[in-house]
């Protein structure tokens, strides 16, 4: 936990024996939003700074980078992001991944099973896809397109195009020569096929975010919370204006600068509601199918990455999905975020992603309190241990996986506050949750 | 009085006499007549063999001639005024009680003035015919008027709730005198007028079907028994309702709940709402009204949308639905026939330069009906269920004709929102004293906060789905008292929280937000699980 050979024993540490639940742990935080009230609030949380000794620590991937490799943790500390999750959320590394998983799958499990995994579309790495990108752009004439930096968020530097010159005009040095080449770096980019016809709600376009915990990828063990939120586009949706940034882009941040953006309103449907209307206009059967395609997205896209990913049992992380429903009520991946923004856009906002962040904390369970045999704490369901997990507990029928009700709940009432007033026992010396 | 007997064929040549202009006789008609070719229609028993044929024909079509005949009859005993003496005059049938046409007749005089002289302040006139090009424009932009932003920052809505809820509170019966003694019997509320309202005893056999023992949608299909139970149970004869397409079936049905998918389908059932190609050329003609000419209403309807549904949470994105259902129900004269049964009458406007001639008198707005603060609110819910614009009006419309419109006009009918304010104060006086007495001490009348919810039918108030729950209760009972239950409930509910605030502004801020609310058990508790 530090460089320094003398280990610097903060106040109130207490060493852990056998078998006793920790009662005091050491947190350190530098993000100044949600996630900092939530760790102070947390009953026998203490905050660190500096240098000093942590047994937890909520921290931005650019320490991660770093310092992972160099510090030293002990067995029972924990960090909130595995060592190389880039392979999961830049896009490039993503689609890279989820392509070679894809063939896996084809050769060992045949065309049917490769299919489940055609949830994001065509994209291309660029500069270095390029040419195959030509091809497959010249087979869809008059498609729309959309390119988006790699390692950027928040919706910078993305932009729509149809034709390749629009490209072309942007990366005006395409063919320099190669000494050229060697003194800047171009930035990376991906082509990604632009899907034309979205869901629209009262003409408008939107995305889904919606937030899986991983606590282990050898054995991959993943959570489903099951709230979330549709995030709205300000304006009606149409394809005429690729230039309208606002239209086409439903990022919160994005949105908050277009000029009719009004913050005391919001731009988001809670997830139960989206679902409700859902089910309103197309049947449960239809939302039932839906919500099941979009578990897969889950957990294929986590399959994917499983054996590139370094596992670390200090290390978790919780992931933000962005997804996009097209007219057929198909979802489709757009990415995966590391580190999701825990900036509250309203009180509503503010309270969901509290009840985020305590029950992500519930389920490391720093405390000891858990048996880890959970199924569900909190609003978080468990969607994936090394396999599917049922809703059932007992096995009716044990002809065939397809029979089995998953466990997950995106959607659904979130009812927490008696789940874990029945699931954690209370803290020694400490009044009941 | 008059002996049942008469009374039925009252009602029934009221019926006939209403249906006889309809799409319906028509479509009759015309089967009639081409059945007459038929070899077993005989012409000695040309009548029974006429109705055999009509009866058994068109099942081919999702619904017989004969439902269709009597969810027609049955759509027209739902709007029914109670029976009435024959000689009473038509005002007697909008409403018996002088006072209160009365009262009605002055509101209706300050509104009408007030919309007058936004007119003349604003050199607006209150129609105008619009040039071509500005047909044009607004055809184009017709799928999202929201994006328009014109300058409303002149216009008022020309009244809003709380205006209503003091003409309301100055009514007074003249007959009645109560000048006694205030007394535990007096009633503590706002409402000073001696109208009949039930109490909980009345109100548990109105309402048995939400009784304890049996299964109801909003609370059964929340907890965490199986859900096989008592949802699929019900969901499965909902579809056999739908199947069978009976409006009176479907009404029965729905006050255990309506289950999210078949919902839409059932209101419009049980509203008797179709989406015929006459019904969608209708609206279609609306909407060429709108485009030809711009009404100062329309601006109104504009502020409102902007005001309240454009800022909430749920219901932004439906925002240019609103304007193309609003900005045509002002220009729908079927709306006229309403008034029938309304105490209120339709305002007036005189062409320009012959005012008080009665030849040029027209109504205004052309369906009679002036948005105030909240309006659009009536339409925001329905946006979850319909998403073509004629089959989302037509939906509107009949809900307003039935239901909405009792809520911001002066009568004494049982669902109208006189006797809705009376009959929760009066449940919230005989089973809270307490909380009733200390609210008033403390200047904070339950009314005040009360009315609002009840004027908007809860609407922007409750969470959508609960809303909804709400709504089909309302359908399934024909009636608003519904309304009043679940605000004295709300009450009793937070009555811990009401009895330790000392202003007004605490007891509202006790009461400001009731979107965790979950309808049915409050209901359920208040009528059925309240110690008499």
């Amino acid at each position: 936990m530090s460089k320094k050979t003398m280990v610097h024993k903060g106040p109130g540490y207490q060493k852990k024996r056998e078998g006793e639940p920790r009662s005091c742990i050491r947190f350190k935080c530098t993000l100044i939003n949600t996630i900092q009230d939530v760790l102070r609030q947390r009953a026998g949380w203490v905050e660190v700074k500096d240098d000093s000794e942590w047994d937890f620590y909520w921290c931005d991937v650019g320490w991660l980078r770093e310092n992972f490799d160099h510090i030293y943790m002990e067995e029972h500390v924990r960090i909130c992001h595995f060592r190389n999750h880039y392979e999961l959320t830049r896009k490039n590394l993503m689609v890279k991944n989820l392509k070679r998983y894809r063939k896996l799958l084809e050769r060992e499990a045949g065309r049917q099973e490769a299919a489940k995994c055609d949830f994001f579309p065509r994209t291309f790495e660029l500069p270095c896809e390029y040419h195959l990108f030509v091809e497959e752009f010249k087979r869809s004439p008059g498609s729309t397109w959309i390119m988006k930096p790699v390692a950027r968020s928040q919706g910078k530097g993305i932009f729509l195009f149809r034709k390749l010159k629009d490209i072309m005009d942007w990366k005006k040095d395409g063919n320099r020569s190669e000494d050229q080449k060697d003194e800047t770096q171009v930035e990376s980019y991906v082509a990604q096929r632009y899907i034309e016809n979205p869901y629209l709600i009262g003409g408008r376009k939107f995305d889904l975010r919606v937030y899986v915990l991983v606590t282990s990828y050898v054995p991959l063990k993943a959570w489903l919370y099951r709230d979330g939120f549709a995030r709205f586009s300000l304006t009606r949706f149409s394809l005429s204006c690729i230039d309208d940034h606002y239209v086409h882009l439903t990022n919160v941040a994005i949105q908050k600068t277009a000029p009719d953006y009004d913050p005391e309103k919001g731009c988001k449907w809670q997830m139960q509601q989206l679902r409700r209307y859902l089910s309103a206009r197309h049947g449960a059967e239809r939302v039932e199918a839906l919500f099941r395609n979009i578990d897969g997205i889950f957990i294929r896209s986590l399959q994917s990455v499983q054996k590139v990913i370094i596992n670390d049992k200090h290390c978790f992380e919780l992931y933000g999905y962005d997804i996009l429903l097209d007219q057929a009520l198909k979802p489709w991946l757009i990415e995966v975020n590391a580190s999701p923004s825990l900036t509250a856009s309203s009180q509503e906002d503010y309270e969901l992603k509290c009840r985020l962040l305590e029950d992500t904390l519930h389920v490391v369970d720093m405390e000891g309190r858990l048996t880890g045999k959970e199924k569900q704490i909190g609003g978080f369901d468990l969607m994936w241990n090394d396999g599917p997990v049922s809703k059932d507990d007992v096995n009716l029928d044990a002809l065939g996986s397809s029979t089995l009700t998953a466990n997950t709940h995106l959607g659904y009432v979130n009812d927490r506050k008696t789940q874990l007033r029945q699931l954690l026992k209370p803290l020694p010396g400490q009044k009941k949750v | 009085m008059m002996d049942e007997g008469t009374e039925l064929s009252v009602t029934i040549a009221q019926i006939v006499q209403k249906l006889k202009g309809s799409n319906l006789h028509s479509q009759l008609e015309r089967q009639a007549k081409e059945c007459l070719q038929r070899p077993e229609i005989q012409l000695e028993d040309l009548k029974e063999d006429v109705k055999e044929f009509l009866k058994k024909s068109g099942k081919k079509h999702l619904k017989c001639w004969e439902t269709k005949l009597q969810n027609a009859v049955y759509r027209e005993l739902n709007v029914l005024p109670p029976p009435s003496h024959p000689e009473a005059p038509a005002e007697h049938i909008k409403e018996p009680l002088a006072y209160m046409r009365k009262a009605q007749g002055s509101w209706e005089k300050r509104i009408l003035k007030s919309l007058n002289s936004m007119c003349t302040e604003l050199s607006i006139p209150l129609a105008r015919k619009r040039p071509g090009n500005e047909q044009k424009e607004l055809l184009s932009k017709w799928n999202e008027m929201g994006t328009d932003e014109p300058d409303l920052s002149h216009f008022r809505p020309v009244y809003a709730p709380k205006d209503f809820l003091e003409v309301l509170i100055n009514l007074r019966n003249p007959n009645y005198d109560s000048s006694d003694q205030p007394s535990s019997k007096s009633h503590w509320g706002l409402i000073q007028v001696p109208l009949k309202v039930k109490d909980i005893p009345e109100l548990r056999e109105s309402f048995a079907e939400l009784g304890l023992n049996s299964g109801q949608l909003g609370i059964d299909d929340t907890t965490q028994v199986p859900a096989d139970m008592f949802e699929s149970e019900h969901a499965g004869i909902g579809r056999k309702v739908l199947i069978e397409q009976d409006s009176a079936a479907a009404e029965q049905y729905i006050r255990q709940g309506c289950p999210n998918e078949l919902r839409a389908e059932l209101w419009a059932l049980i509203l008797n709402a179709t989406n015929e190609p006459e019904d969608i050329l209708y609206y279609e003609q609306l909407k060429s009204g709108v485009l030809h000419h711009d009404l100062l209403v329309d601006n109104l309807i504009y502020k409102d949308v902007k005001l309240t549904a454009s800022n909430d949470d749920y219901y932004f994105v439906f925002e240019d639905y609103l304007y193309q259902v609003l900005l045509c129900f002002s220009r729908d004269t079927v709306v006229l026939e309403h008034f029938n049964y309304n105490s209120a009458t339709p305002p007036k406007s005189y062409i320009q330069g012959k005012l008080g001639l009665e030849d040029y008198a027209v109504v205004y707005p052309p369906n009679g009906v002036i948005p105030f603060h909240g309006f659009s609110m009536y339409v925001a819910p329905l946006c979850f269920l319909y998403n073509e614009p004629s089959k989302l009006y037509t939906v509107f419309r009949e809900m307003y004709v039935r239901y909405f419109f009792r809520l911001h006009s002066i009568s004494s009918f049982s669902s109208g929102i006189v006797s809705l304010c009376l009959q929760f104060e009066s449940l919230l006086q005989t089973h809270l004293p307490q909380l009733f007495y200390h609210l008033r001490e403390i200047g904070a009348q339950p009314l005040r906060i009360a009315f609002k919810w009840m004027v908007r039918a809860f609407s922007g108030y409750l969470a959508t789905d609960q809303l909804l729950l709400l709504w089909d209760r309302v359908l399934g009972y024909n009636s608003l008292e519904i309304l009043a239950v679940l605000a004295a409930a709300v009450f009793a509910f937070r009555a811990q929280n009401l009895m330790e605030v000392t202003s007004l502004a605490a007891a509202e801020a006790v009461l400001a937000d009731l979107s965790t609310l979950k309808v049915m058990p409050l209901l359920q508790i208040f009528l059925f699980a309240t110690i008499m």
